[in-house]
């Protein structure tokens, strides 16, 4: 569409037009009280200096953003069937400038792919460059790929297209919402439109998540440490863009992480997963190995180290089953210890 | 010289994302120098200087924070020019919501943050929307969903910009934001003749002169009421 065609439609039959204008029509206060089925340019028309002052408003910038906006959201909404079916590192160097110790570095949805090293030897690195598509323009000189070509500049640009969604261990939810509101703030951000069965999922998913369960109405700043996590975990798996999902330690409190990774991987997720946890770092299917600043070597998870695994997970559920009895008051006795 | 002109909310975390992103432009052997605006008060200052870039102060007062920037922009870009700075980082404190801090051709960079509530983006004036660049901070303490929420209302706002997460205390997304605040084509001499992108707040009244006393006698000049039968 162009300036003047836009400028003889009213807001009411753009927004019947383009349902999503809704957000960026709710942004802007000098139309608050005009009339909402008379054209731009009759609205326009209305506007003496002193109201363009007093709302910030300039005519060409709004015209402009206007035509930005629908440009964009509708790329994105023909662009939600686009798949990212693997996602592919090519090597750079380390710190020194050495070169890293893989030949290429495959992602694909469903994988886990856990990421070792001590603190500061490059993780941050790595997930940066993921997140900004690398393309040798990084201080590591790494190259990323899309389904195998030459990843669309959107992903770095756009502010609705992240590559990557992030859970760690300090983030907390801040808005003082209920958990059903938080999540249909969250579907309407995603224009997301028939919402309330893919809430009730979200919530669902994260009452199995979390040892205690909570409702729709419980308060997001009420939740305990372990439900809320649960709550960000289900929610980043259902209705979170990002293909991507990097996992910074999960910690081992009031959640069950098998089935955290089991969600995640279950909508597709290429999952990420800083950890120096035995049974996380396991669980995945290959682990990377970063040492100053590169990428150090990749290992796929071996038959014997599942094995282990077994074992491992056994372990936890026992120690599962006795902060379960200690929370309900019961005294451990030395069988239960054994396997 | 390039310059950037920062502008956001205080305690949105400027300082610390100029400072992050200052350090990848150094590595690439760019002279990058400081000025930091601000009102009453700023030991911003020495932060700059201990990471070893040249920087001056101007503090507004009792003046409108904007206005005095724009009377000072012109100075502080010659002595930028005169130092030979490749790239000269203007900060500026955004304190009313209606704040006007960009100039035309000057690349515009309006940092927010996470924590400062969901219709934050909605209620800032051309300080957000006429940004080139929106830097999102903070987001390392608030969950995957309200980063994603949060960064929908500025695009909702300002669909034009891009639209980035740099976190000032690990540094991350630093880097990239340095990519894209130095463009050696760039080459700034002087402001003069340059215009804002759009008018500032204004006033003209007298409590701009000085007066105290509250009353309706003492209320001159361009005085406005609240509609408190309509309201």
């Amino acid at each position: 569409m162009t300036q003047n065609e836009i400028l003889q439609q009213s807001p009411q039959v753009l927004i019947e037009k383009y349902p999503f204008l809704t957000s960026f029509f709710d942004g802007q206060h000098w139309m608050a009280d005009l009339n909402p089925t008379r054209s731009l340019a009759e609205l326009f028309a209305l506007i003496d200096e002193g109201f363009a002052e007093d709302h910030a408003f300039d005519a060409d910038a709004f015209i402009g953003q206007l035509i930005d906006f629908i440009t964009e959201m509708q790329a994105f909404i023909g662009n939600d069937t686009f798949k990212v079916n693997k996602l592919t590192i090519l090597p750079g160097t380390n710190k020194s400038g050495e070169p890293e110790g893989f030949e290429k570095l495959d992602f694909e949805p469903k994988t886990i792919t856990s990421i070792v090293g001590p603190t500061g030897s490059g993780k941050s690195r790595l997930l940066a460059d993921i997140e900004w598509v690398a393309q040798g323009d990084t201080p590591t000189r790494r190259k990323m790929l899309i389904n195998e070509q030459l990843p669309d500049s959107a992903w770095r640009f756009s502010g609705n297209k992240k590559l990557v969604a992030q859970l760690s261990q300090n983030m907390n939810f801040v808005m003082d919402l209920t958990v059903k509101e938080f999540l249909e703030l969250h579907a309407k951000s995603r224009m997301v439109s028939d919402a309330d069965d893919l809430i009730n999922r979200i919530i669902s998913s994260a009452n199995e998540l979390a040892g205690e369960k909570f409702s729709p109405d419980t308060a997001i700043t009420a939740l305990s440490g372990g439900q809320s996590r649960a709550l960000m975990i289900a929610d980043t798996a259902l209705l979170s863009q990002s293909p991507v999902v990097l996992i910074d330690e999960i910690e081992n409190a009031g959640i069950d992480r098998k089935k955290a990774l089991e969600i995640l991987t279950g909508e597709d997720k290429i999952v990420l997963m800083a950890t120096h946890d035995p049974l996380l770092a396991l669980m995945a299917d290959q682990r990377i190995v970063i040492k100053n600043g590169g990428i150090h070597s990749v290992i796929k998870t071996s038959a014997e180290e599942r094995a282990l695994l077994a074992e491992l997970e056994k372990a936890d559920i026992k120690h599962q089953k006795m902060r379960t009895a200690l929370r309900s008051g019961a005294v451990l006795q030395g069988e239960n210890l054994k396997y | 010289m390039n310059l950037v002109t920062i502008s956001g909310p205080p305690s949105s975390g400027k300082t610390a994302v100029i400072l992050k992103t200052a350090e990848s432009l150094k590595q690439r052997g760019l002279k990058i120098g400081a000025v930091k605006f601000d009102c009453l008060y700023t030991d911003d200052d020495v932060a700059y200087e201990k990471a070893g870039i040249p920087v001056k102060k101007g503090l507004s007062g009792s003046l409108c924070p904007d206005h005095y920037f724009v009377s000072n922009i012109e100075a502080v870009t010659a002595w930028g020019v005169e130092e030979k700075f490749d790239l000269l980082v203007s900060e500026s404190a955004g304190l009313c919501n209606r704040c006007s801090p960009y100039v035309k051709d000057i690349k515009a960079v309006c940092v927010i943050d996470n924590l400062s509530g969901i219709n934050t983006p909605r209620k800032i004036g051309p300080m957000l929307r006429m940004a080139d660049i929106v830097v999102i901070t903070k987001g390392d303490i608030v969950s995957q969903a309200e980063r994603e929420v949060f960064a929908a209302g500025v695009y909702a706002v300002n669909p034009g910009a891009v639209i980035m997460h740099v976190n000032g205390l690990t540094g991350q997304g630093a880097y990239e934001l340095s990519t894209l605040l130095f463009d050696e084509n760039q080459h700034i001499d002087t402001l003069k003749g340059k215009k804002l992108r759009f008018s500032m707040p204004s006033a003209l009244c007298s409590y701009c002169l000085g007066e105290t006393r509250i009353g309706e006698s003492y209320q001159m000049g361009n005085v406005r009421k609240i509609d408190l039968k309509n309201n």
